[in-house]
C-alpha cells in the first residue's frame, strides 16, 4: 500500500452497510425469532421455515441479514476496547475483531450451504 | 472514535484514563450506544444457530425454540430488541444529518430524510411480518 493509504475505508464501508442492514431489518427479526415465536404469540411451522430457508434468494437475504451487521458490531467493539485504553494492542484488536467477523461470515456461509 | 493520526509510523493518542467516558453524560451515552453492539452480535449468532436447527429438522428446531422460552433468554431478547430499536432511531437521526439529498438544486430538509427512513423502515418491517405470517 502506498504511504498514507490504509485498509480502514474498507472496514468502515462494511461497518456502514452493516449499520444500515441492522437499522432496517434487525428489530423485526429480533421480535419474531427472539420473542414472538418462542412465546407462542405467532405460529410459524417448521415445514414453512424449512421451505423458506431452502430458497436461494432467502439464503442470500439471511447472508446479508447475519453477516453484514457482524462487521458493524465488531468494528464498534474494536473501538470500544481502544477507547478504554488498549491502544497498545491496536493491531491485535483489529485482528481479533475483524477475525471474529470473518469467522462469523464463514460460519454463516457454511450453515446456509448445509441446508 | 479514531484518534487523530500523526505523520510517520506511529499513531498519537492523548493520555486518558480507562474511565474517561464516565466524566460526562454524553460520553456515557456514547459508550452505552457502542456496547449495545455486543448484544446485537450475540443475537446474530443465535439467529444463525436457529437457521442451522431449522435445517437439522423439526425436533432440533423445537428444542431450540423451547430453550429460548427460558426467562433468561426472554430478558436477553427484550434488552436486545430495545438496543436494536435504539440503533435504528439513532442511525436514522444521524443519516438525516450526514446524507444530503437534493432534488434539482434544492436540498431536501434533513427532517424529511429522517421521516422517509422511518416510513421505509416501518413498511419493510410490516412487509416481512405479513409475508412470514399472513401467508403461512
Amino acid at each position: 500500500m502506498s504511504p498514507g493509504k490504509t485498509i480502514e475505508p474498507f472496514w468502515w464501508s462494511l461497518f456502514s452497510v452493516g449499520g444500515v442492514v441492522a437499522a432496517f431489518l434487525l428489530p423485526v427479526h429480533l421480535f419474531l425469532h427472539g420473542l414472538a415465536i418462542p412465546l407462542g404469540w405467532v405460529s410459524l411451522s417448521h415445514a414453512r421455515l424449512l421451505a423458506l430457508v431452502g430458497q436461494p434468494v432467502i439464503k442470500l437475504y439471511l447472508f446479508v441479514l447475519i453477516a453484514l451487521p457482524l462487521y458493524h458490531c465488531f468494528h464498534r467493539l474494536r473501538f470500544i476496547l481502544e477507547d478504554i485504553g488498549l491502544h497498545g494492542y491496536r493491531a491485535l484488536l483489529a485482528v481479533l475483531c475483524y477475525g471474529s467477523a470473518i469467522t462469523g461470515t464463514i460460519a454463516t456461509i457454511w450453515v446456509l450451504l448445509h441446508i | 472514535m479514531t484518534a487523530p493520526r500523526a505523520a510517520g509510523s506511529g499513531l498519537y493518542y492523548p493520555k486518558m484514563s480507562p474511565t474517561w467516558w464516565l466524566s460526562r453524560p454524553g460520553y456515557i451515552r456514547f459508550m452505552i450506544r457502542e456496547v449495545t453492539s455486543v448484544f446485537i452480535a450475540i443475537f446474530l449468532v443465535i439467529l444463525l444457530i436457529q437457521v442451522h436447527k431449522i435445517a437439522q429438522g423439526p425436533e432440533a428446531y423445537a428444542a431450540m425454540v423451547a430453550k429460548l422460552r427460558a426467562p433468561g433468554w426472554i430478558v436477553f431478547h427484550v434488552v436486545a430488541l430495545v438496543f436494536a430499536l435504539y440503533h435504528t432511531v439513532t442511525w436514522f437521526m444521524a443519516t438525516g444529518v450526514i446524507q444530503v439529498v437534493r432534488i434539482g438544486d434544492r436540498q431536501v430538509p434533513p427532517a424529511l430524510v429522517v421521516a422517509g427512513n422511518f416510513v421505509a423502515w416501518v413498511a419493510v418491517s410490516l412487509f416481512i411480518l405479513y409475508w412470514l405470517l399472513a401467508r403461512s
